[in-house]
């Protein structure tokens, strides 16, 4: 693809758009911020309805506290504040004041993976998927893309239930042509047929996954792609249906290898046998440094190096199994 | 307020009760707040045990989370639940845990884990400001409590936004589990950090005379300031074995330490029958 074809509108900027739209409708939803605004693309929103933007400092306990209170009390608040902190250092505020009290409170974890990719550890979260999904009562979704993005914000400000939203920081190249796809939470999205292998993804490895699956179509391997922006609550009827038809699963992540898409996807085939999963995503060590893509290519998280493995797998199942 | 000093001493029976049968309790936390308790229930606040939920409602977020005894035995004696359910307290399946539970009518928000409450309640106060609702929000806090880092980025919240319309209570009984809290971990001086936080602060001499708990409340807040009332306390109040005993924390009473606090409290009852 072209630099001119390619998207140059971020998650975020689209999440704000459908704040600010739902914003305008109902001045019970609100936004809260800890410093994060020009982070989170929120500042139209701040612009637009600044009385339902909150602004609660570089605190992100209290964030989480206080967003539990207001959403008690009637209001619809998002919480927007960088995945790395609010996945970690806000997390049994999370999992007391929003899922255990059963707060409407979304939790958008902006920044995510490792979109702040020369930060450090300190920066990165790859564990945040993990620990979200772990806490009962709280879904754990992430988009494709901008359309997926809208899609996903329009359902969160109806829904009546405690969300945590991974977020990336940059554009990323389109997955779905637009918005009205029939988007459900806990619905999984074929976004291709095959039937050698599935290739399950989520957020911004869909595209990855995508991208893998035209490759190897010339080396006449067929892949269907999974799109799993739920993980919680997983869609394992589509998980189980996809693990059958092809026999073989290799889930991508922008995650830690443990506990993310792959440790979901894995409890959900435990159930079953004769099914062969490989789980890429980042190994369990601090991750190197540098710009997302240098990250993401480090760790083979691209079409060239994920395409080899796939290649690897359909072979040993073919060995395997003789077809 | 003689009827107010009865009723707070009706319900430590309740707590040393539950705690005996259950054989699990946070005595001496629930003894130091009843009469807070007693004074917010029975004087204070706004609710109703038929319509808990009502809009108009004051809001009450019991942060210090384990003195929660003392807390179901009010919520029963008001009938936001029946008397009879205050036995199954612990008990296996029972909504009568060991920390508050908004399961139960009347409980507005889970807490157990410290230094969630007030920031909860900074929340719960900030929604009835941008609403323009006129009901006030109050919480309760330990003083061991304190030394939770994330009370004061809501005590720094609470002055932000000005909220005038939540109010705060420390239960300074000056001991937890460890021992003096001094020792654990110095928090004082507290009227001095509360104010340079931007808070009115009332100092209540004694946090166990529900008189002055009562004028503390009363007293108007100053505009833009959230309320801090600072009680001194006395933990394991009202039977003189488990006074200021760090110990009766968490202690269950004996067969015989039961009997001798029920003789202890009935004789201040007939005391105040006269």
């Amino acid at each position: 693809m072209s630099d001119k074809e390619m998207n140059k509108i971020a998650n975020r900027q689209v999440m704000c758009e459908v704040l600010t739209e739902a914003g305008k409708k109902s001045k019970d939803l609100l936004v809260l911020t800890s410093d994060s605004r020009g982070s989170a693309s929120l500042v139209p929103f701040a612009e637009a309805l600044p009385k339902q933007m909150i602004e609660v400092g570089i605190a992100e306990q209290n964030i989480v506290s206080i967003a539990a209170g207001l959403a008690h009390s009637g209001k619809r608040p998002f919480v927007a504040s960088p995945a790395a902190f609010l996945s970690m250092r806000s997390i049994e505020q999370v999992k007391v004041d929003v899922a255990y009290s059963n707060t409407n409170v979304k939790l958008v974890g902006i920044s995510g993976g490792v979109s702040y990719g020369s930060l450090g550890m300190s920066h990165h979260s790859l564990q945040d998927i993990a620990v979200t999904r772990a806490i009962p009562n709280l879904q754990v979704l992430l988009p494709a893309d901008r359309h997926e993005t809208k899609a996903m914000f329009q359902a969160l400000t109806h829904s009546d239930q405690p969300a945590y939203i991974r977020l990336g920081r940059n554009p990323v190249q389109d997955c779905y042509s637009d918005a009205n796809y029939g988007f459900e939470i806990g619905k999984a999205v074929t976004m291709k047929e095959g039937t050698d292998v599935v290739l399950i993804a989520t957020g911004e490895t869909v595209r990855i996954a995508l991208d893998t699956a035209e490759n190897l179509m010339k080396d006449n391997i067929s892949c269907k792609v999974l799109n799993i922006h739920t993980i919680k609550p997983i869609d394992k009827e589509a998980i189980l249906s996809a693990a059958k038809e092809t026999g073989l699963v290799v889930s991508i992540e922008e995650h830690s290898i443990f506990g993310g898409l792959g440790g979901a996807v894995a409890e959900v085939l435990s159930e079953v046998a004769d099914v062969i999963h490989k789980i890429i995503g980042i190994p369990d060590e601090p991750a190197v440094t540098g710009t997302g893509l240098e990250i993401f290519t480090h760790y083979g998280l691209e079409p060239k190096s994920f395409g080899k493995i796939v290649k690897e797998m359909v072979a040993q199942k073919h060995d395997k199994t003789g077809v | 307020m003689n009827e107010l000093q009865k009723k707070a001493l009706e319900i430590r029976k309740d707590v040393w009760r539950m705690i005996k049968n259950a054989k699990t309790g946070h005595t001496g936390s629930d003894l130091s707040c009843a009469d807070i308790l007693v004074s917010l229930y029975y004087h204070v606040l706004n609710v109703d045990p038929k319509n808990p939920k009502a809009d108009d409602r004051d809001r009450y977020v019991q942060s210090k989370g384990h003195a929660v005894e003392v807390y179901w035995a009010i919520l029963a004696d008001k009938g936001f639940i029946s008397k009879e359910e205050l036995a199954t307290y612990s008990q296996y399946g029972s909504r009568l845990i060991g920390h508050p539970n908004n399961k139960v009518p009347g409980v507005e928000m889970n807490t157990g884990s410290l230094g969630h409450g007030l920031a909860v309640s900074v929340g719960i106060a900030l929604a009835a400001k941008l609403d323009q609702r006129s009901y006030q929000t109050y919480t309760l806090l330990g003083d061991g409590e304190l030394a939770e880092g994330s009370v004061w980025e809501g005590a720094m919240a609470a002055a932000n936004y000005q909220l005038d319309n939540l109010t705060a209570i420390i239960d300074r009984n000056g001991l937890q589990i460890t021992g003096k809290s001094e020792e654990v971990m110095r928090v004082e001086p507290l009227k001095e950090k509360w104010e340079a936080f931007g808070w009115q602060v009332l100092e209540v001499a004694d946090g166990n005379d529900i008189e002055s708990l009562i004028r503390a409340f009363e007293t108007p807040h100053e505009e833009g300031k959230p309320k801090m009332i600072l009680a001194h306390t006395v933990k394991g109040k009202g039977v003189a074995f488990a006074e200021n005993v760090a110990a009766w924390h968490h202690k269950v009473p004996t067969d015989e330490q039961y009997e001798e606090a029920l003789v202890s409290l009935n004789q201040q009852l007939e005391v105040l029958e006269k």
